[in-house]
């Protein structure tokens, strides 16, 4: 076991060195520099001056030497200086990155619970109605990008409850959300008023897949033998789907839970850009479309090593919980 | 005048949905009557959900089809006075072919119907065709690397690893950007995706009948004739026909986006060359004396077919959902096309104002994913069913 992290571990030092080079590449690319140098200075230098200002930045010398430089920075921890928010990029970065961990756990919180709930329900009796109409609803919620159900939710949410609120007397209040996160890192902090709409706009996303997921691992568990074996001994159907069946049942969705966050990540900056959230995810945005290169190379940085960690993370817990499985 | 009501706009786009409907009617009726003898694609209308969703697929296909029949104004044209009109405003023109904006007007006064219409032309024009091409990179690769294992594999695995590391969202940001189109990558990486689906057919054909000459004489010609004028005309635009082309911006989306999926694809095809190469059939083939590279297309690729299909769907409308956002980003496409993703981003922008902007898009989308989805999911049931 020991032997599997650290080569698991090695493997991913490597990805990572391949993976900030080829990122170092494409953010530092001529052109990126030079529009760099041109914000950075006044916009009217001349090609000398530019050439002059890259010379005097070191941005002339060869790719590798660069490359060796930045990573010295990073691994002594200075990840450069923020040209778009002027600030330290660490600093900057560890800002957003809380920002975005507490929607990262309302969204788990939803969409975790919600997600196994429907695919055990749909997974225990399989090809029953109860089953047809909650696949339905998860093959819908894969439909269902984030800028989609954003717009409906922000439409239905924001703005026709917010109509009928005003207009009708029976209309519970609370129904009318902010359809702007922007107040949940400013002083008001979350609220149930502003968080609720990208929470669930990114939940309902990744719910479907995690849900179908399950429901094929619950219903493959259903027809196992040592199942049958309990339906013959008398055990009731309740309790061999809460003590029997779910415990085999959930090590596959744990797997994808785990998986989910190369696309949870993508989903963040979609729905930080939509409710306009201050985290990872729009400084992300910001730092691509401002030829930000430092936050853009520590931002890149730093959702690869999450994948990645959660890349192992997930096949370390996949072993230790199916003990069928033996590393070599 | 008064703006029409929501039962005149639906009842007015039904009529002007015509061609669709014929269509729809023409193809669908005769198979389900046929659902029989039509093999895989008739047993999709076994089902009540499966037919649901090749309606959905179909509807939009059609309309991208017709869509220059349908729309009943110019996408990109901006008309006085219908600067965010809702829904159902008439037009007050005479010279226009059309008197009402059926979804109303965006914010530069377009009609949101006409434009949703012909954006489907964009997005059904590039997301088929980009995933047919990431599987036949990810076929090229996964079947030797599943197939030989060894080196070849864990090369192949870790570059494969390497780009699914990348959040999507980030790998676009990086390879779908003015800067990147002026070094010249994306072309450099067209050049090399695009060899794939030469080297598959060929390889494909070159396998099975090494030992017809005349048959494979002429398999390998159209091979390498359609195969050069295909790849001039979408690598270097250098179509000498002038029939294929592909600007610079689509060109840049349509390389990332088969670079993104075909590792995903080139997983999943290796997967199924695991498990399916410790089959009889691989057995009996290879005491034949086969060739690895006959055994690999001729056996063990028909028998992976059935997952194969059912991803196939399910990707196309993962690459639609990739596409949005990459509008929704303002990535790549230019700023006035009528694509849907962009569409939303431009209504999410004033809804507080206007609602109904950014709702038609997103509906057209969503649609579109869901018949794919469920056309995937009733297809994945009736493979399961043999």
């Amino acid at each position: 076991m020991l032997m599997f992290i650290t080569r698991r571990l090695g493997v991913m030092l490597l990805t990572m060195l391949a993976l900030s080079s080829v990122v170092f590449y494409l953010t530092n690319l001529e052109p990126n520099l030079v529009k760099l140098a041109l914000s950075d200075g006044n916009m009217r230098m001349t090609p000398e001056e530019v050439q002059q200002w890259l010379e005097n930045n070191g941005h002339t010398r060869p790719f590798f030497v660069r490359y060796w430089d930045w990573l010295g920075g990073v691994l002594t921890g200075d990840w450069g200086y923020s040209s778009r928010f002027r600030m330290p990029v660490s600093e900057l970065l560890g800002e957003r990155l809380a920002a975005t961990g507490a929607l990262m756990f309302w969204v788990m919180v939803v969409m975790v619970p919600s997600a196994l709930l429907i695919g055990v329900m749909a997974g225990m009796r399989e090809g029953s109605r109860t089953d047809r109409s909650l696949s339905v609803v998860s093959i819908a919620s894969t439909a269902t990008p984030e800028y989609v159900s954003g717009i409906i939710f922000t439409v239905l949410f924001a703005s026709i409850f917010k109509e009928w609120g005003e207009t009708y007397q029976w209309f519970p209040e609370w129904f009318h959300l902010n359809g702007s996160a922007a107040s949940a890192t400013g002083r008001s902090g979350i609220t149930f008023y502003n968080f609720t709409l990208p929470v669930i706009t990114m939940a309902i996303y990744g719910m479907g897949y995690i849900a179908r997921m399950t429901r094929a691992s619950m219903a493959e568990v259903m027809t196992a033998q040592y199942i049958r074996t309990a339906r013959l001994k008398g055990v009731s159907f309740r309790m061999i789907v809460l003590k029997h069946a779910l415990r085999n049942a959930l090590i596959a969705p744990f797997t994808v839970i785990m998986l989910q966050f190369p696309w949870l990540l993508t989903g963040v900056v979609i729905v930080e850009a939509m409710f306009n959230y201050k985290g990872f995810g729009l400084a992300l945005v910001e730092a691509a479309e401002n030829n930000d290169i430092q936050l853009l190379m520590a931002a890149s940085v730093v959702s690869v090593a999450v994948v990645l960690t959660t890349q192992l993370i997930s096949d370390i817990g996949y072993i230790y919980l199916n003990p069928r499985i033996r590393v070599k | 005048m008064d703006p029409i009501g929501f039962g005149a706009i639906f009842a007015r786009a039904f009529v002007l949905f015509w061609p669709v409907w014929i269509a729809l009617s023409v193809v669908m009726i005769p198979s389900f009557l046929f659902r029989k003898q039509l093999g895989l694609y008739g047993s999709i209308y076994t089902a009540p959900l499966g037919i649901f969703g090749l309606f959905l697929v179909m509807f939009w296909v059609f309309t991208a089809l017709f869509a220059e029949l349908i729309a009943p104004l110019d996408p990109l044209a901006q008309i006085s006075g219908m600067k965010r009109a809702i829904p159902g405003s008439f037009v007050g023109d005479e010279s226009l072919p059309y008197d009402v904006y059926l979804f109303g007007g965006d914010n530069l006064a377009r009609d949101v119907f006409s434009r949703v219409v012909i954006g489907s032309q964009t997005v059904l024009a590039i997301a088929p065709v980009a995933t047919l091409f990431a599987f036949m990179v990810g076929i090229t690769l996964g079947l030797p690397a599943g197939f030989y294992g060894g080196r070849i594999d864990t090369v192949l695995t870790f570059l494969a690893n390497l780009v699914l590391a990348f959040p999507v969202i980030l790998l676009f940001y990086l390879l779908v950007t003015p800067g990147i189109r002026e070094t010249g990558i994306p072309i450099y990486m067209a050049g090399v995706l695009f060899l794939f689906p030469i080297v598959f057919f060929a390889v494909f054909f070159y396998s099975r009948y090494s030992t017809q000459p005349q048959i494979l004489r002429w398999q390998l010609a159209a091979v390498f004739v359609l195969g050069a004028w295909m790849y001039a005309g979408l690598t270097f635009n250098a179509d000498p026909l002038g029939i294929l082309s592909m600007d610079a911006n689509t060109l840049n989306i349509f390389v990332s986006v088969v670079f993104v999926n075909s590792p995903t694809v080139f997983r999943i095809v290796r997967g199924l060359t695991l498990d399916i190469k410790t089959r009889d059939y691989v057995a009996a083939a290879q005491t034949r004396g086969e060739k690895p590279a006959y055994i690999m297309l001729w056996e063990i690729l028909p028998n992976a077919r059935g997952p194969l299909i059912v991803d196939l769907c399910l990707r196309i409308g993962y690459t639609t959902i990739l596409l949005g956002t990459l509008g929704f980003f303002g990535l790549g496409v230019s700023p006035e096309s009528p694509d849907w993703g962009l569409s939303i981003n431009e209504g999410r922008q004033i809804w507080r104002s206007v609602v109904h902007v950014a709702l038609p898009p997103a509906l057209a989308l969503m649609t579109l994913v869901l018949g794919l989805n469920l056309l995937a999911d009733s297809l994945r049931e009736q493979s399961l069913k043999d």
